[in-house]
């Protein structure tokens, strides 16, 4: 009796955390359907108008791509540079490993408008803000969450393994990408899903260092939701829902798979 | 160990190097000229006219917007970009012609440049005294947006601004010499004003007046009102006149105790990099059809006598947020540039109101 | 030569971070301590004790210590709640909670201004249920919500993450013994979740303290926090890089004092336990 009373209590909070959660961006989603011109929080009716403008209109689009390309860029070069140091951590002497992760965390540490600052300083003193900066700024925030994933897998490769590997013939980059690699494959990718994420959410260092007439989402929303014309905005909140949506359901699917293979083969991350 | 070295360092310059050449670019003056970098306020353009001129001429145009005049100067001095146009009001072209910070225009190149009205390069001439510099490309006034059926009766005086009936129901300018007019007009001064205790005194009314504002914005004020947030709003013109477009219970006044008068104007920032490319936008802006055009997205008052005189009388008699009359521009006063020192002094008051 | 990854490999990293994390540091560092004409100077560094510049430093410190606390006090009961639901199939249910943190964080923001408008959702609501409305919008309040709505899922997966690695032994042995649920809960679940809680807490009170944009959007400019006189002194204004370098540097004092208390909470295993 006791028992299911807690477990009552349990899945009220469990459900009210998650209404707290969800409305807003339900509110969102459905605001981009209501036809009403003026306050959202008035029903006018349903409308596709908004998706059908979202479609059309160059500058929230042209921010959705530069989003993406900017977090698929960043993110493959933190998730490389990041990969790398990693590895050729193993076998530095304890003193370079500590400087090293040291400043690593400085960009972690910082808060973002610190980092974008320091950012902007540096490119004014010496380049053009371009969206090769841009890269260059998203990359830096984001490659500590790339190192603090894959290093934990790298300490645990077997380093046996590897030489086994390299006594039977194997050349060194064969023996790497063939045996370390995969094993430490699993903090890549979280590595690099973080990145990801991180670069899509971010909006402070990206304000500092954009170049003129590009723009991310987090920019274009800053810039855009002042001037009244939200209903696109909105419809563009349902599409990035549905593409978090789409990648997890994708990484879901990937982790239950990967699940499955360790427990096959007996290995345990 | 030598060789491991060595061929560290050789990777680290490799890198350093390919790093330095993909944020430079290579041909940077190249693509400079063909395109040009326009830096204007939030909504105060149609867009369709930039695609027209990219088609018409093949220079690309990079448009970058600012909230205020303020954060336009400060992006521009920090030099991160090369901006080859600016719009700004009066008073900051006034500071950046004064600081040699902006290239002459070429006007005689300028086919379309007649189609701005005489009565207009007169007024410019308070900032840019020979006409040199600048053309103008809006203008107006500052007044209050209220929504007729949130307030008892018209707020003619800015002192409906601090009446605590409407608490919670007032929007201010986030902008620093703009939220000043009221309380400066108020007072009787000038809203050019420099003294210290004028001022000061501005900004405890301001400060007394913080607990009834809902809000300090600038480009959001025109939806909020349009949205019913707020029963009263300081506001420019323009904006105003948009606004009852969208809502018809909105109504736009100058309050009768006088209030300010801007022209935007455009103007060539001196580190711009395609001068011509910049003259032939101007040129292309001052056409009669883009003029047309760019007025009936924007509407704000414009000074092109082409766009004007195909405007009929009635129109021009209605809206008088777009076409205040004499009475009302007798009362106004142009700002001007107060010197480093003022603006210090403003800065640190606005600093003061914020934290209050 | 039978050494896995040359060291070597750590080189273009190296290089990066020196370029873009190191030398910024510096330049942030060389501002704060020099003036326009560049000479030094430690009036950029004092500048915080100015009360423009202190106040609404503490109002970012109270700010972002509400928030830690209203996303500790409700993601610590939920991550007890989940971390129970062990099986292959909470991987999907922690998902479903920390899914918001993937929407954009400025949707996320201008969905709390669509709900806290004069005239918003949350008005319309209480109309409808014949309540009083309420002036959230431009409030601290407003801002507090948005931020710890935002910032949320960054307490909740580190404290989830260090429940779930407890070993159920321990618990099923304590219960043995007769401890009863809140014994387990102050003796075991709360002392072995610490590095957790105080990674989460870090995770959420070092953004939050920085916030800038989120007051923008939801405090109408009425609230004034630190970030918001950072900003305003790079980007707005009668703009002044040095005295913006440092009231940076500032912070980063303080945000590097909270890390030195998070240390001592946080004694080896699961520093980095975002993931």
């Amino acid at each position: 009796m006791v028992k299911s009373t807690k477990k009552t209590i349990e899945k009220i909070y469990m459900v009210l955390i998650l209404l707290l959660l969800y409305v807003p961006i339900a509110l969102l989603i459905v605001s981009s359907f209501n036809a009403s011109e003026r306050n959202k929080a008035v029903w006018g009716g349903f409308t596709l108008k908004a998706y059908i403008e979202l479609i059309h209109d160059e500058i929230v689009m042209g921010a959705l791509y530069n989003t993406l390309l900017l977090a698929f860029g960043a993110s493959f070069i933190a998730t490389i540079l990041g990969t790398l140091v990693c590895i050729g951590m193993i076998n530095m002497k304890n003193r370079s490993k500590t400087i090293i992760m040291g400043i690593t965390q400085i960009p972690l540490l910082n808060s973002d408008i610190v980092t974008g600052i320091a950012l902007m300083l540096l490119f004014t003193k010496f380049a053009d803000l371009s969206f090769a900066t841009m890269l260059i700024a998203h990359v830096t925030f984001i490659i500590p969450y790339v190192v603090l994933s894959v290093y934990p897998k790298v300490l645990q490769v077997n380093l046996s393994t590897y030489e086994a590997a390299l006594d039977l013939g194997a050349s060194h980059l064969y023996a790497m990408w063939k045996v370390v690699v995969p094993e430490i494959m699993p903090g890549i990718l979280s590595g690099f899903l973080l990145a990801f994420t991180m670069s899509l959410d971010d909006f402070s260092v990206t304000y500092f260092t954009k170049a003129p007439g590009l723009n991310t989402m987090s920019t274009m929303i800053n810039a855009e939701y002042r001037k009244g014309i939200q209903t696109e905005i909105y419809a563009l909140s349902t599409i990035v829902f549905l593409i978090v949506l789409f990648v997890l359901f994708i990484i879901n699917r990937r982790s239950e798979k990967l699940y499955r293979q360790q427990e096959e083969s007996g290995v345990v991350l | 160990m030598y060789k491991t070295a060595l061929k560290f360092k050789a990777i680290s310059v490799l890198t350093a190097i390919s790093l330095v050449l993909a944020s430079c670019g290579k041909n940077k003056e190249e693509k400079a000229k063909k395109q040009i970098v326009v830096f204007n306020y939030g909504d105060y353009i149609d867009r369709d006219v930039l695609g027209q001129f990219e088609e018409e001429t093949g220079i690309k145009v990079v448009y970058e917007e600012f909230l205020t005049p303020e954060a336009m100067y400060t992006k521009y001095k920090s030099g991160t970009v090369q901006y080859d146009l600016i719009c700004c009001s009066d008073y900051m072209a006034d500071k950046m012609i004064k600081e040699k910070e902006v290239k002459e225009i070429d006007y005689s190149s300028m086919e379309h440049i007649g189609n701005i009205g005489d009565t207009y390069w007169q007024v410019s001439k308070s900032f840019d005294k020979e006409n040199k510099y600048t053309i103008p490309y809006f203008w107006g006034t500052v007044g209050i947006l209220y929504n007729t059926t949130m307030v008892d009766k018209v707020p003619a005086s800015w002192n409906d601004l601090w009446d605590s009936k409407y608490k919670n129901n007032i929007i201010m300018q986030n902008s620093v010499r703009d939220s000043f007019i009221p309380p400066l007009v108020l007072d009787g001064c000038s809203i050019n004003t420099t003294d210290e205790n004028s001022l000061r005194k501005a900004l405890e009314a301001l400060k007394k007046q913080k607990n009834l504002v809902q809000s300090y914005l600038v480009d959001e004020v025109r939806d909020d009102m349009v949205n019913e947030q707020a029963a009263m709003a300081v506001i420019y013109s323009g904006e105003a006149s948009l606004a009852t477009e969208y809502n018809e219970d909105l109504a736009y006044v100058v309050p009768e105790e006088g209030s300010n008068v801007w022209m935007d104007s455009w103007l060539v920032p001196a580190n711009g990099r395609n001068y011509n490319g910049a003259i032939k936008f101007l040129d292309f802006l001052c056409r009669a059809d883009i003029a047309e055009k760019n007025f009936e997205y924007v509407y704000y008052s414009t000074p092109n006598k082409a766009v004007l005189d195909n405007i009929d009388e009635e129109e021009k008699e209605e809206d008088t947020a777009i076409f205040p009359g004499d009475d009302v521009l007798k009362r106004c006063e142009m700002f001007t540039y107060l010197g480093p020192e003022a603006e210090e002094l403003y800065n640190r008051l606005w600093k003061e109101l914020k934290v209050y | 030569m039978k050494k896995l990854g040359s060291r070597l490999l750590a080189g273009p990293y190296i290089i990066w971070i020196v370029l873009f994390t190191v030398i910024p540091l510096c330049l942030i560092v060389y501002n704060a301590f020099t003036n326009s004409d560049g000479s030094f100077t430690l009036g950029n560094v004092l500048a915080v004790t100015d009360y423009v510049n202190a106040k609404p430093l503490f109002l970012s410190l109270n700010m972002s210590l509400i928030v830690t606390l209203v996303c500790f006090l409700l993601s610590f009961p939920l991550a007890l709640v989940l971390s129970r639901y062990s099986s292959n199939k909470n991987s999907i249910i922690v998902m479903i909670f920390i899914l918001p943190m993937w929407m954009n964080f400025m949707l996320r923001t201008l969905a709390w201004r669509l709900i806290l408008l004069n005239n918003g959702f949350l008005n319309k609501g209480l109309g409808i249920l014949g309540f009083n409305p309420v002036y959230l919008m431009n409030t601290k309040a407003a801002v507090i919500l948005g931020t710890a709505y935002d910032y949320f899922p960054f307490m909740l997966l580190p404290i989830y993450n260090a429940l779930v690695k407890i070993d159920k032994d321990i618990i099923n042995a304590a219960k043995d013994l007769g401890a009863t649920g809140f014994i387990i809960l102050k003796r075991i679940m709360l002392p072995l979740s610490l590095p957790g809680i105080a990674s989460g807490i870090i995770m959420v009170f070092v953004p939050s303290m920085s916030e800038f944009v989120i007051a923008d959007m939801l405090g109408g400019n009425k609230v004034y926090l630190i970030g918001n006189v950072i900003e305003q002194a790079f980007n707005s204004g009668y703009a002044d890089v040095h005295l913006g370098s440092g009231l940076s540097l500032s912070l980063m004092f303080l945000i590097i004092i909270s890390m030195v208390i998070y240390k001592f909470f946080d004694k080896g295993e699961g520093g980095h336990g975002l993931w």
